[in-house]
């Protein structure tokens, strides 16, 4: 495909005798998910141009085990995570960088109790460090006006009180942002949390989703952002849905700032 | 014989504290049943937020309207109930406004007309309250689980209250013969007090003096009665909020919403799996076998937490969690209100098991899930948290869903199918889809 990206692994980092100053989480959906797929690149182009010495665990990565530990199943989801730990004891890892709020939230506060204790930050909270340490600079002319909306991942947002580092990242591209009436600690789901993704919606008159576009849509933007792979799907098919696909895009934060 | 009412007056106290002290008890042993919690940390931001979303009603001015009617209600109540202590000491001494013995003129009258000005504010408040449940019928008091009794609850509150206050107001409006030792006055010729009672006074003008002493009299008694039996109404009735909430709030959430906790069970057990040099077939260490749970998760209200189980006392069915609810809000029928009313609906009949077969729980073949909350209730949730966010008083209908569903999948193997496939797919090959494990880099380069 495109630019070719800088991905260094743990492994290879281990063999030079070179420790990274921080380590991106894939996650599951950021490695095989088409769309997913593209908001992982995004965010390397990123690291790649702040110069950020990053990598990432590669074929050694598994899945956190969050997306079990939701369906309740603990002991996949203790397994996972224990297997985890020990990859990343073994590394040495100190900080950690994700662009899944799932990832994020079962690393940071999930983990610590079976032997992994992380410094784990969401990548809109690390662009945000970038940009105001100066070593990412935009140049604020691609979003310049446009009628952005950022719609609040929950597991990043009520979750662990991640409100503002979106918003303060999506305010330097020199968009103009619109809130919906939900958002903040009452955002409202996209329908993809606690395993939901993976299967049908019980009977009810509406898919949580649509529900969710409808919010976006009143606040009439031209992009809506998100911070997570899920509420990205699933605002994606709410738009197709409403058949708004040809004017409005749905863009993860870090494909925005890659672009901007 | 001067001394029956004083003699009368003290047996209806007793019996009244009496039979709430005794419900309270029974409250307490019911909330044990439920697993010991440990509260022991964070204790300065727990008592923060004892202060903040208690007493400062924090959360409950999030909705102004209702908030600010709440307010009222609740600043009057606690402060209209000072007067209860006045009206004690006359009752079981045979004075009459003993705080006039006590206090000067003047501070005994901001006192009372402090009272009668919030009385006037609760009772429109409470009016206010009435309409919106009974004829605007907000959506969040209309849901299935609010028809029957959870209806008439909220009612039946509100008409306390109006009573209530309406009694006291009364009480004071035809204190206009009876003269007080201390001043050597009336009630309404003092001059300080009757700031809304002496426009009620008038009322009362072309009566005898002694029907308005039999007024004055029965509305005092009665709003005494009426106090005592609103407070033993509460442990049958949703408003015990207005005590648990304090102990509610202490015990509530204090690490961040999207921590769930680990369980230490299951913790053991995977240890005990990626040990290499683990003995499968050792016997368990002395004593071990108290530590294995008898289940994992819950399927009964013994299962939940002694938090949980106060959660659902605690609850008062404002539907605030259920109003945020994506699933609820999009006709799913999973409703967190009613997750809190089932378990205190289960936890009741439990107890009620318990009293009727001499202090031990006799199996009536029901339980918590699938007699009460079912499974599609459960699978519905998104996890978001929205419910727990929107609680006033720090409940959390989350963990309890997340408990069941523990069970379930552990204990019953009884997720969706696409759950299981789901999970076997992480189980494979370390990720939720079927893909290889030697795939995951594949990004980089596509």
């Amino acid at each position: 495909m495109s630019e070719e990206l800088i991905v260094p692994t743990m492994a290879e980092m281990m063999a030079e005798g070179k420790q990274p100053e921080i380590l991106f989480w894939v996650g599951s959906a950021g490695s095989y998910d088409d769309r997913a797929k593209k908001i992982t690149r995004a965010f390397v182009k990123i690291l790649n141009k702040a110069n950020v010495n990053f990598a990432v665990l590669g074929t050694e990565e598994s899945n956190t085990g969050d997306v079990a530990k939701r369906a309740g199943n603990e002991f996949l989801f203790q397994m996972q995570a224990v297997m985890n730990i020990e990859v990343l004891n073994a590394y040495e890892i100190k900080r950690i960088v994700t662009c899944d709020p799932h990832s994020f939230n079962c690393l940071k506060n999930e983990y610590p109790s079976l032997g992994g204790n992380y410094d784990v930050i969401h990548h809109t909270q690390f662009i945000k460090e970038l940009i105001s340490s100066g070593r990412l600079t935009l140049e604020g002319n691609t979003y310049k006006g446009k009628r952005i909306t950022f719609h609040d991942p929950c597991y990043l947002g009520r979750g662990n009180g991640v409100y503002d580092a979106p918003r303060d990242v999506l305010k330097k591209t020199n968009a103009t942002l619109v809130e919906m009436k939900r958002h903040k600690r009452t955002g409202l789901c996209c329908g993809a949390g606690g395993a939901q993704m993976f299967k049908d919606a019980e009977p009810g008159d509406k898919e949580v989703n649509e529900l969710r576009t409808e919010d976006a849509l009143e606040t009439q933007p031209e992009i809506i952002a998100t911070g997570c792979p899920y509420c990205n799907t699933m605002m994606t098919d709410g738009v197709k849905f409403k058949e708004k696909e040809a004017e409005i895009k749905v863009l993860d934060i870090a494909e925005l700032i890659a672009d901007a | 014989m001067d001394y029956l009412p004083n003699i009368i007056f003290a047996i209806i106290l007793i019996a009244g504290i009496g039979y709430f002290a005794k419900n309270v008890q029974k409250l307490i042993r019911n909330i044990k049943l439920g697993h010991k919690v440990d509260a022991s940390d964070h204790k300065s931001e727990r008592w923060q937020n004892v202060m903040r979303i208690a007493l400062g009603q924090s959360k409950m001015v999030r909705r102004p309207v209702s908030g600010f009617l709440h307010v009222i209600v609740y600043v009057g109540f606690i402060i209209i109930n000072i007067e209860v202590l006045e009206i004690i000491i006359d009752g079981i001494f045979g004075t009459h406004r003993v705080g006039l013995s006590i206090l000067p003129e003047s501070v005994y009258g901001f006192l009372i007309g402090s009272f009668e000005v919030l009385a006037l504010f609760v009772l429109v408040s409470v009016i206010v309250f009435w309409i919106r449940r009974n004829v605007i019928k907000l959506r969040r008091f209309m849901a299935n689980e609010m028809k029957g009794w959870p209806k008439s609850d909220g009612n039946i509150i509100l008409y306390f209250e109006v009573v209530l206050m309406v009694l006291f107001l009364v009480m004071n409006a035809t204190d206009s013969v009876h003269i007080i030792e201390a001043t050597g006055t009336t009630f309404q010729d003092l001059g300080a007090g009757n700031v809304i009672s002496q426009y009620m006074a008038p009322w009362f003008n072309g009566l005898s003096e002694n029907t308005i002493v039999i007024i004055e009299r029965t509305a005092w008694w009665l709003h005494i009665v009426g106090i005592l039996a609103f407070l033993n109404y509460l442990y049958f009735s949703k408003h015990l909020h207005i005590l648990l909430a304090f102990p509610n709030v202490y015990l509530g959430k204090v690490v961040p919403k999207g921590k769930f906790n680990n369980l230490d069970a299951v913790t053991a057990e995977v240890k005990l799996m990626m040990d290499p040099d683990a003995d499968p077939f050792a016997a368990p260490p002395e004593g071990a076998e108290d530590d294995v749970p008898a289940k994992f998760g819950a399927s009964d209200v013994m299962d939940l937490s002694q938090t949980q189980l106060l959660n659902a006392y605690t609850c008062t069915e404002c539907g605030r969690c259920t109003s945020e609810c994506p699933a609820n809000l999009t006709g799913k029928k999973l409703s967190p209100r009613k997750i809190m009313m089932d378990t205190r609906d289960r936890l009741e009949e439990v107890g009620k098991n318990i009293d009727a077969n001499k202090g031990e729980f006799k199996d009536d073949g029901k339980q918590l899930l699938g007699d009460y909350i079912t499974n599609e209730e459960l699978w519905a949730c998104t996890t978001c948290n929205a419910c727990v966010e929107a609680c006033p008083v720090s409940i959390d209908p989350l963990s309890i869903i997340m408990e069941m569903r523990r069970y379930l999948v552990m204990e019953q193997s009884a997720a969706p199918m696409e759950l299981n496939t789901m999970m076997t797919n992480i189980e494979n090959n370390g990720a939720p889809w079927p893909y290889n494990q030697m795939d995951r880099l594949n990004w980089k380069d596509e």
